[in-house]
C-alpha cells in the first residue's frame, strides 16, 4: 500500500495501463467466423449452448476487420491456403492465429498423400497456439482460448520489457 | 428392358462402334463403345421410346493403369421405365478427346468439369470446360496414376519433409 491508499473514493481503481489494455483484449477475443472442415463442426459446438465460448467474452464475427482471433479450424487446401493468407492480412492489429486440429498444425491425415494440402497453417500465418486433436472436442478449444488468453496477459503495449 | 437387351438395340443399330459387352455379378454390365459414336448413341439412349434414360446419375473418369487407356463411364437411369444402363468409352492417355453430353443432360456439365480436371479428359462442345475443384493454374491432373505431385505451389511447399 502506497501513499495513495485512501486518498480516493473507493470506486477508482489504480492500475497498469498495460494490464488494463490487456485486461480488455483477453477478455473480448472476437473470433473470425469461418471454418474450413469438420473441426468447424467442433467450433460451432464450442460456441452453442452447452460450451458457450461467449462466457469468455469469445463472440464470432463475419468479418476480417471486426475479428481479433483466427481460429483456423480445418483442412488448409493450397486453394484455400491464398484465401486465408489475404484474410489474415485484412484483420486488424493486435490479432492472433489459432490452429486448431491435425490438418491446420501439420496436415494430418494428408501429410503423406495431400498433393493438394497445406502441411501446416504456421507455413503462411503466424500461429499463437496449436490446438491438437482430429479434431479437438470443445473443452480441448476452450483450453487453447484460454491459453492464448494467458499469453495476451502478458503483453507489454507501452512500458518497455525490463532486459 | 434389361442391360443386355439394350445391348443387342445398341450393336443392331450402330454395328462395330459398339466394341463390348462387360458383364459380371459385382460390376453393373456396361457397353464399351468408341468416343466417335458417343453424341449420336446418347440421343438415342435418351430419346428412343424403349430406353428414354432421361437421367444421368453419374459420369466418371477413370483411370485403370498407366500403361491402359482412360475411361469414361456414363451412369444412365431411367425414371419412366426404372431401368439402368452403362456405357463406357475408351481415350488415349495423351490428348484424349469425348463429345460432350453437357446439352444433352445439365448434370454432366460439372461432371465433365471434374473429369477434366482430375484426368485431363478434353470434352468436345462443353459450354464452359475449365477446372472445376483446383485452381486454374494447377500442373497436371492428380487422379491420373503416372501423376507425380509437385514440391511447391506459388511459394508453398507440398512435398512431405524427409523422415
Amino acid at each position: 500500500m502506497g501513499s495513495l491508499t485512501h486518498k480516493f473514493n473507493d470506486n477508482i481503481l489504480i492500475t497498469s495501463l498495460d494490464k488494463l489494455i490487456n485486461w480488455a483484449r483477453s477478455g473480448s477475443e472476437w473470433y473470425f467466423q469461418f471454418g474450413l472442415a469438420c473441426c468447424a463442426i467442433e467450433m460451432m459446438s464450442t460456441a452453442a449452448a452447452r460450451h458457450d465460448l461467449e462466457r469468455f467474452g469469445a463472440m464470432p464475427r463475419s468479418s476480417p476487420r471486426q475479428a481479433d482471433i483466427m481460429i483456423v479450424a480445418g483442412t488448409v487446401t493450397l486453394k484455400m491456403a491464398t484465401r486465408v493468407k489475404r484474410l489474415y492480412e485484412q484483420m486488424a492489429e493486435p490479432k492472433y492465429v489459432i490452429s486448431m486440429g491435425s490438418c491446420a498444425n501439420s496436415g494430418g491425415p494428408y501429410w503423406q498423400h495431400g498433393y493438394h494440402v497445406l502441411k501446416g497453417v504456421d507455413q503462411i500465418v503466424p500461429v499463437d497456439i496449436y490446438v491438437p486433436g482430429c479434431p479437438p472436442r470443445p473443452e480441448a478449444l476452450l483450453e487453447g482460448l484460454m491459453h492464448l488468453q494467458d499469453k495476451i496477459r502478458e503483453e507489454h503495449t507501452l512500458a518497455k520489457k525490463a532486459s | 428392358m434389361t442391360e443386355r437387351e439394350i445391348y443387342s438395340a445398341l450393336t443392331a443399330r450402330f454395328g462395330e462402334k459398339i466394341l463390348e459387352f462387360q458383364d459380371s455379378e459385382t460390376a453393373n454390365p456396361a457397353a464399351v463403345v468408341i468416343p466417335a459414336v458417343l453424341g449420336e448413341l446418347m440421343t438415342y439412349l435418351k430419346d428412343s421410346e424403349d430406353t428414354l434414360f432421361d437421367s444421368l446419375m453419374c459420369l466418371s473418369g477413370n483411370d485403370p493403369g498407366a500403361e491402359e487407356p482412360l475411361e469414361v463411364v456414363y451412369h444412365l437411369y431411367s425414371m419412366m421405365h426404372a431401368h439402368h444402363f452403362t456405357v463406357k468409352t475408351r481415350v488415349p492417355r495423351e490428348n484424349g478427346h469425348v463429345p460432350s453430353v453437357a446439352l444433352l443432360w445439365r448434370t454432366a456439365d460439372w461432371h465433365e468439369r471434374e473429369a477434366y480436371d482430375m484426368y485431363g479428359i478434353v470434352f468436345d462442345g462443353h459450354p464452359d470446360l475449365k477446372r472445376i475443384l483446383l485452381e486454374e493454374d494447377w500442373e497436371g491432373h492428380p487422379l491420373r496414376k503416372d501423376y507425380v505431385a509437385a514440391e511447391t505451389y506459388r511459394g508453398m511447399t507440398i512435398a512431405k519433409v524427409k523422415e
